[in-house]
This record gives C-alpha cells, sequence and structure tokens, in this order.
C-alpha cells in the first residue's frame, strides 16, 4: 500500500498549495491536481466506477471555478490581516485532529472490514438482479430510494442555481428603483 | 456539419481538433451508459460525459453553435423527463408488490438487455444528470459579465 | 495511520473555510473537504488484496471490494458538483453586485 501513502501525500500537498497560492488561478490549477490524485487513489482502492466519475467531474467543475475568475478584476488574493482569527482556527483544528486520532484507534484495521451488511448483496446480487456490476445493482435496484434523494437533491441545486442566476425579474426591480430615483 | 470560419470561438486548430474527437466522446459516453450493468460506468458517468461533450462544442465554437445543437427549452424537457422517468419506474414496481421493484424479466447474465429495470433506471437517470448539468452550464455562460467598477 | 492522513487533508479544506476571504477560495475550501469525506468512504470499505465488485463470467465470488460505500459515495460526487456549481453562481451574483470577492469589503460595503 505504499503508493496509496504517495498519492495521500501528494494530494495533501496540492491541497497546501491550493489554499495557500495567492494567485486564484493557480490554486484553482492545484485543486485540479487534488482531485485527479483522488482519480488515482480511487483505482488503487478498487473501484473503477468512482474513477471514472470523480475524472470527468473534475474536469467540469474545473470549468466551472474558471469561468467564475476569468474576466474578473481581482486576480490575486489580499493577505489576511486578522491574526487572531488564524490562530484560534488552529487551535481548534489542532484539537479536531488530537480527538480524531484517538476516535481511529478504535476503527478496524485498514484493510479489514467489519461491516456484515455487503455480504447479502455480494452473495445474492447477481440472482435478485441480474446485474454484474454489484454497485450498479445497488444504487438502482437495493437501495434505489437513494438514488431518489439524490436526484431530487440535484434537482433542486440545479433549480436554486438557475434562480438565482435568472435575467428577468431582478433587471425590472433595478430599472423601476432607478426610475423612482430620477423621479425624485 | 459545423462551420468552422465562425468569427466566434477558439482558433482554427482548436475547431478542427473538435469537429474530429466530438462524435467519439459522445459514443463513448453512449457506450458507458448503456453498459452500466455489465462494466464499470452508469447513468451518472454517461450523463456527466455526454454533458461534457456538448460543453466542449460550446467552448470551442462558441455558445450560438451549441444552443443550436440542443437550446435550453429541450434541455429542460429532457431533465423534467428523465425525473418522471425515473418516478415512473418506481410507482410500476407495484406490478410486483413494493416501491421500486424489479419487475422486468431479469434475462441471462451478462447481455446488454437483462437485469429488467436496471437499464431503463440508468436512461432515466442519464437524461436527468447530463440535461440538468448542460443548463448549468448554459446559465453561467449566459450571465453576462457586468457589475460596479 | 492512512485514516490520519484523510484527516488532515479534511482540516486544511477546514483552515481554508475558516480563516480565509475570499469567496473562490472558501469554495475551494469547500470542495477540499468534500473530497477527503469520499475518500474516507471508500477506504473504510476496502479489503485488502480485493477485487472490485464487478463480476465476470465463470469467476468465483471471493474477496471483493465492500460496494455499499462505493455506492453512496458514486451519488455523492454528483451532488458534489451540482453544489459547488451553486455555489458559483452565488458568488457571481455577489461580484456582480457589489465588486469584488473579499467578503470583508461585502461587510463594509453593506454597513
Amino acid at each position: 500500500m505504499l503508493e496509496l501513502y504517495i498519492v495521500l501525500i501528494l494530494m495533501i500537498i496540492g491541497a497546501i498549495i491550493a489554499v495557500e497560492t495567492k494567485s486564484i488561478l493557480s490554486s484553482i490549477v492545484a485543486l485540479g491536481k487534488v482531485g485527479l490524485g483522488l482519480t488515482i487513489a480511487f483505482l488503487i482502492l478498487k473501484a473503477p466506477d468512482l474513477a471514472i466519475v470523480q475524472l470527468v467531474v473534475e474536469i467540469l467543475t474545473l470549468i466551472i471555478l474558471i469561468r467564475a475568475t476569468l474576466g474578473r478584476d481581482v486576480k490575486y488574493t489580499k493577505e489576511n490581516q486578522n491574526w487572531g482569527v488564524k490562530f484560534l482556527s488552529i487551535i481548534l483544528i489542532i484539537i479536531f485532529l488530537i480527538f480524531s486520532y484517538n476516535v481511529l484507534q478504535s476503527l478496524p484495521e485498514f484493510g479489514n472490514p467489519i461491516l456484515k451488511v455487503a455480504d447479502y448483496y455480494i452473495e445474492n446480487g447477481m440472482k435478485e438482479t441480474g446485474a454484474a456490476n454489484l454497485v450498479t445493482s445497488v444504487i438502482l435496484d437495493f437501495r434505489a430510494f437513494d438514488t431518489l434523494g439524490e436526484a431530487t437533491v440535484l434537482f433542486t441545486a440545479i433549480l436554486g442555481a438557475l434562480a438565482v442566476l435568472r435575467k428577468n425579474g431582478i433587471k425590472d426591480k433595478d430599472t423601476k428603483e432607478n426610475k423612482g430615483v430620477q423621479g425624485d | 456539419m459545423i462551420n468552422n470560419r465562425d468569427s466566434q470561438g477558439m482558433s482554427v486548430i482548436v475547431k478542427t481538433i473538435t469537429r474530429l474527437t466530438i462524435g467519439l466522446i459522445l459514443l463513448y459516453g453512449v457506450y458507458i451508459l448503456l453498459h452500466g450493468h455489465i462494466t464499470p460506468g452508469g447513468g451518472f458517468a454517461g450523463g456527466v460525459i455526454i454533458a461534457l461533450s456538448f460543453i466542449h462544442i460550446m467552448l470551442a465554437f462558441g455558445k450560438n453553435v451549441a444552443l443550436e445543437k440542443l437550446n435550453q427549452t429541450w434541455s429542460k424537457i429532457f431533465e423534467s423527463t428523465g425525473a418522471l422517468l425515473f418516478i415512473t419506474i418506481a410507482f410500476l414496481g407495484f406490478f410486483g408488490g413494493v416501491f421500486f421493484n424489479n419487475f422486468l424479466d431479469k434475462g441471462e447474465h451478462f447481455e446488454l438487455f437483462s437485469a429488467g429495470t436496471i437499464l431503463l433506471s440508468n436512461i432515466a437517470i442519464f437524461l436527468k444528470v447530463g440535461a440538468g448539468l448542460f443548463l448549468l452550464f448554459v446559465a453561467l455562460v449566459l450571465f453576462k459579465i457586468g457589475g460596479r467598477k | 495511520m492512512i485514516y490520519f492522513l484523510c484527516f488532515i487533508l479534511f482540516s486544511i479544506g477546514l483552515y481554508s473555510i475558516l480563516t480565509k476571504r475570499n469567496l473562490i477560495k472558501i469554495i475551494i475550501g469547500i470542495s477540499i473537504v468534500d473530497y477527503a469525506i469520499n475518500l474516507f468512504f471508500i477506504l473504510v470499505g476496502y479489503r485488502m488484496n480485493g477485487r472490485s465488485p464487478i463480476l465476470e463470467k465463470g469467476e468465483e465470488i471471493e474477496r471483493i471490494v465492500d460496494p455499499l460505500p462505493q455506492a453512496v459515495v458514486l451519488t455523492s460526487i454528483v451532488i458534489g458538483l451540482a453544489v459547488t456549481a451553486l455555489l458559483v453562481a452565488i458568488a457571481i451574483r455577489i461580484y456582480e453586485k457589489y465588486g469584488t470577492f473579499d467578503i470583508n469589503e461585502i461587510k463594509e460595503l453593506k454597513g
């Protein structure tokens, strides 16, 4: 499992660069590196479905984020002057890491899961659904309610984005306000 | 076919390469979608890949060409169709007794037309995810860059 | 130990959300937190020397990686993309109204 450690450490370095770089465009590119590292980690962990989806979603995220920053005036972020906030957050994160280290001791060892739910899916998935891909048989047959909820969340998010970016209502209100100011 | 002499979009090299590769990307998306129950992939991956192929057209040729291929009204209709198809499959499961029951014939294992409703559900999820993400990107592109300066 | 590296990735995203003032940096932090949680789910379900949960003709079913976390994370990735797009839409709208991505300047402009 040495390659998994290497990929994870590269991901952490990429995340630090993405957070600390001043130029926004290069921090978005560093975020893309973290996502590609996650794709390789999924491949090492034997999850090819997730690797395909993560690769494509990463490209789309990059395009959307670059669309948000291109053409804007602000290319560089300013340094945060407030040291108190930084100090407090670092203390909070250190406390969180100490507690999580103690909690992680009680998890089962890496590579030996003790979840017993999946045994039923592995044994009977082929017979009951006829799908050779067990992940598909779980998301669309055994646990299709999850997918229904996911479709609802996706629909709501798209509806929210379309409502935030709509043109008609907001412009009318602005022109009315401007007219009122001019009339006064 | 798409004319690459338009003033909009990127350079001639990008347009030519895009015309060559766009069909392959679309075909790969359809393959990933239809074989979701026997190989890795499925509705989510196929939907995002096909949405990405239309976004590719939009990035290379400008927004007018892409909106001629698939405009906003049709993508809204496709998204709603996907949601309705998925919930219809769920309700048709009452023929077998319970919600989301796999009531169709399972067919032979490892064949393309097998696994009952899973293929239909994959197509519904594909319509929903693909049309929805394309719609999101169109909304982000059409929004004018303005604001106070 | 490998779980702890995953938590370090999570805390880097948390630090970015807590201290940065630029809206795009906050969105990047949320994305990193998303990646870390997805990775943690898959790490919990991994079986040492296992094989991927896709069956083939004439093979024995033995030592298969847990398919349940993979199915949960598959939906979570697509939701993460939609949430990122929603946040970007809100950020663009804020930029159009105030002309900046900096949250402190927005606060001052409002007060």
